[in-house]
C-alpha cells in the first residue's frame, strides 16, 4: 500500500463530513475544528518545538481577526489582500513581542506572553473608534463569491467556507510539517534539548527562537482572518487568556513535539463542548480533570498513547 | 602567525581568579593537553575561548580572527568546537540524530527550501545523514545510530560527546575531560580516537585528569594552577618540572 493512502483515506472522509452531516450546526461544528487546528498546529511550533509554553496565542488570532476586518470594513480591501497581511501583521506583532520575551524562557516567557495576551485584550477594549471596543465589530464582509467556469460559489454559506479553510488547513499543515522536517526543525529541536550545546555546535538559539516565534503567530493570525470573516462579527471576547489556555490545553492533551497531537487535540477539544453542553459549567471542570490526567499519565499526550500501543505490537529490531 | 593565540586573558567570579592572565598559543596540527588540579580554570579557559563565559579583559585569536567578543555559534563556524566536560548528547535523541545535528552549519538549506521541502531540502538532509554516518563509523558507533542517546553505556556516552562535535567539521578541537570515569581498557581506545582524529588533520586541545593519557598523547602541556598558568613544554619537560611536581605532590601531602 502506498505511504499516502491512510492520510488521502482520511482527507477524503473530512471533506465529506460536511456532505453527510449536512445540518448547519454540525457545519458550524466543522469549520471551528478547522480554525481551532490551525491554531493548535502553529502553537504547537512553540510549545513542542522550541519548548516555552506561551499564553498569547489568542492575542495573536485576535491581531489577526481586528487587522483582516478592519482591512475589508475600513479599506475596503478584497479578502485576497487582507487575508495575507492579517498573517503578516500577527507575524510582525510576534517579531517585536518575541524581541524581549524570547530573552526569556520558562516560567518567565510564560509570564511574559500572559502580560502581552491582557495588553491585546485591553487594546481591543479600549481602542474604541477603531474597534468598537466590547460591543465588537459587526458588519464583516464574508470572503465573497469565486466565479468559476460558470459557477458562483459564494463563501457567505457554510459549505463552500468549510472547504476554503480546510484547504488553507491543508496549506498550513504541510508547510509546518516540512519546515520541521528539515534544517529548521533540527534546529529547533536542538535549541530545546540544549541550547549551549546547540550553539557550541553552529546553530543560532536566538535565531531558532524568533523564527519558529514568528511563523507559529502568523499562522495564528491565518487562523483570526478565517474565523471574522466567517462569523462577521469579532468582540474581544473570543481573544482572551481564556481562548489562549484552551488552545494550549488542545496541544497538551494532543501531544506536544509532534503535528498530529495538536490536530487531534484540537478536534477532541472543538466536538467536546457540544457533547458536554448537557453538563454546564461542569463541562470546564471535566477539561480540567482531563488535563490534569493526562499531564500526569500521558506526558504525551494521546499519540504517545498511540505510539506506546504501537511498539508493545511492533516486532523486534523494527 | 598563530593557530590560536591567547594573550592575557582574565576571568573572576567574585573574589576568584579563575584565569589570570593567560597567555598561550597552539600551533596547527598539534595535540597539546592542559593540565591542573581541580579548580584551577581549566573548563573556564575553554569557556571563554569558546564565548560560553565572556573574559573580563585579554584576547583570543584564531587563525587571525579576534573571537572574544563573538558569539558561541560564530566560534563554531570560524572552526573552533569543544565538548562540555558534563556529557552533553541530545539526551533524548537518537544518536544519529544527534550527530546530524553536529553538521547544521554545512547544511545550506533555505528557509523557502524547506518549507517547499523540494529536491534541495532532501538532498542536504540526505548530504547530512551521510556524513553522520561515517563520523559514527570512523567512531566504531555505527551500530548504535538508532539508540536514544541516553541509554548508550558511560563510555559510549562520552565517544558521542565528540562525535557530535566532529560532525562540524572543526579546525581546533578542544575536548574537556574525555576520559574521565573511564576504566584503563576505555582510556586506551579514547587515545587511540583522539590520535586518528589528529591524523585527519585537526587540531586537539586537551583537558585531562589522567596523567598517562596526557604525557602518551601530547606534543606539547600547559599547566594551569589556581588561574595561573605556572608551565608549559614537552611532556618530559614538564614532568621533570619542580613547580608542577610541587602542585601535584604538594597537594597530595597535605591532603
Ligand atoms: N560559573 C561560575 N560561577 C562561579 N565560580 C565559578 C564558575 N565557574 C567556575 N568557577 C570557579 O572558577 C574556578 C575554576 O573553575 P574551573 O571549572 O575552570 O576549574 P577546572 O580546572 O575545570 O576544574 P575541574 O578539574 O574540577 O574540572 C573554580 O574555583 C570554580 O569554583
Ligand atoms: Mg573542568
Amino acid at each position: 500500500m502506498p505511504r499516502f493512502a491512510p492520510k488521502g483515506i482520511l482527507i477524503l472522509a473530512a471533506l465529506a463530513m460536511p456532505l453527510v452531516f449536512n445540518e448547519a450546526f454540525y457545519q458550524h461544528i466543522m469549520i471551528a475544528a478547522v480554525i481551532n487546528v490551525i491554531l493548535a498546529v502553529s502553537l504547537g511550533i512553540i510549545v513542542g518545538y522550541i519548548g516555552e509554553l506561551s499564553l498569547a496565542h489568542g492575542a495573536f488570532y485576535g491581531i489577526g481577526a481586528y487587522t483582516s476586518a478592519l482591512l475589508m470594513v475600513k479599506l475596503g480591501l478584497p479578502f485576497v489582500a487582507a487575508f495575507p497581511l492579517s498573517v503578516a501583521s500577527a507575524g510582525f506583532m510576534g517579531f517585536i513581542i518575541g524581541i524581549p520575551s524570547l530573552r526569556l524562557s520558562g516560567h518567565y516567557f510564560a509570564i511574559a506572553t500572559l502580560g502581552f495576551q491582557g495588553i491585546v485584550v485591553l487594546l481591543i477594549i479600549n481602542l474604541v473608534d477603531l474597534t468598537r471596543g466590547p460591543m465588537g465589530l459587526p458588519g464583516i464582509p464574508s470572503p465573497g463569491t469565486l466565479n468559476l467556469f460558470g459557477w458562483s460559489i459564494s463563501f457567505g454559506d457554510k459549505l463552500p467556507f468549510f472547504y476554503l479553510a480546510f484547504a488553507v488547513m491543508i496549506v498550513v499543515l504541510i508547510l509546518v510539517r516540512n519546515l520541521l522536517r528539515y534544517k529548521f526543525g533540527e534546529a529547533f529541536i536542538a535549541t530545546r534539548e540544549d541550547s549551549l550545546l546547540a550553539a557550541s555546535l553552529g546553530v543560532q538559539p536566538r535565531n531558532c527562537r524568533m523564527l519558529a516565534f514568528v511563523i507559529s503567530t502568523a499562522l495564528a493570525g491565518a487562523a483570526g482572518s478565517l474565523y471574522a470573516h466567517y462569523t462577521m462579527f469579532i468582540s474581544p471576547d473570543s481573544f482572551t487568556l481564556g481562548e489562549s489556555i484552551y488552545l494550549v490545553t488542545m496541544v497538551i492533551i494532543g501531544g506536544r513535539g509532534t503535528i498530529v497531537g495538536p490536530l487531534i487535540g484540537a478536534v477532541i477539544l472543538t466536538g467536546l463542548p457540544e457533547v458536554l453542553r448537557f453538563a454546564g459549567d461542569l463541562q470546564f471542570v471535566i477539561y480540567g480533570l482531563m488535563l490534569m490526567l493526562v499531564v500526569i499519565f500521558l506526558p504525551k499526550g494521546i499519540v504517545g498513547l498511540v505510539d506506546q500501543f504501537k511498539q508493545r505490537g511492533a516486532p523486534l529490531g523494527n | 602567525m598563530d593557530f590560536l593565540k591567547i594573550s592575557n586573558l582574565s576571568k573572576s567570579y567574585g573574589g576568584v581568579n579563575a584565569n589570570s592572565d593567560i597567555s598561550l598559543s597552539i600551533q596547527e596540527g598539534e595535540i597539546v593537553s592542559i593540565i591542573g588540579p581541580n579548580g584551577a580554570g581549566k573548563t573556564t579557559l575553554f569557556d571563554l575561548i569558546t564565548g560560553v563565559t565572556r573574559a573580563d579583559s585579554g584576547s583570543v585569536r584564531f587563525q587571525g580572527t579576534e573571537m572574544s567578543h563573538l558569539p558561541t555559534s560564530d566560534i563554531a563556524k570560524l572552526g573552533v568546537v569543544r565538548t562540555f566536560q558534563q556529557t552533553k548528547i541530545f539526551r533524548d535523541l537518537t544518536v544519529l540524530e544527534a550527530v546530524m545535528i553536529g553538521h547544521h552549519l554545512h547544511d545550506s538549506t533555505t528557509l523557502w527550501q524547506s518549507l517547499l521541502a523540494n529536491r534541495a531540502a532532501r538532498d542536504q538532509k540526505q548530504n547530512k545523514r551521510d556524513h553522520a554516518l561515517e563520523i559514527l563509523e570512523f567512531m566504531g558507533m555505527a551500530d548504535m545510530r538508532d539508540l536514544i542517546t541516553q541509554n548508550l553505556p558511560y563510555g559510549e556516552q562520552k565517544l558521542l560527546n565528540i562525535a557530535i562535535a566532529l560532525a562540524v567539521e572543526p579546525k581546533l578541537l578542544l575536548l574537556d575531560e574525555p576520559a574521565a570515569g573511564m576504566n584503563p581498557m576505555e582510556s586506551l581506545r579514547m587515545l587511540g580516537t583522539i590520535r586518528k582524529i589528529q591524523e585527519t588533520g585537526i587540531t586537539v586541545g586537551l583537558v585531562e585528569h589522567n596523567m598517562r593519557l596526557v604525557m602518551n598523547i601530547s606534543e606539547r602541556v600547559f599547566v594551569l594552577d589556581y588561574g595561573e598558568l605556572i608551565a608549559e613544554g614537552k611532556p618530559e619537560e614538564i614532568r621533570a618540572n619542580h613547580k608542577v611536581i610541587e602542585v601535584y605532590l604538594g597537594r597530595q601531602a597535605s591532603a
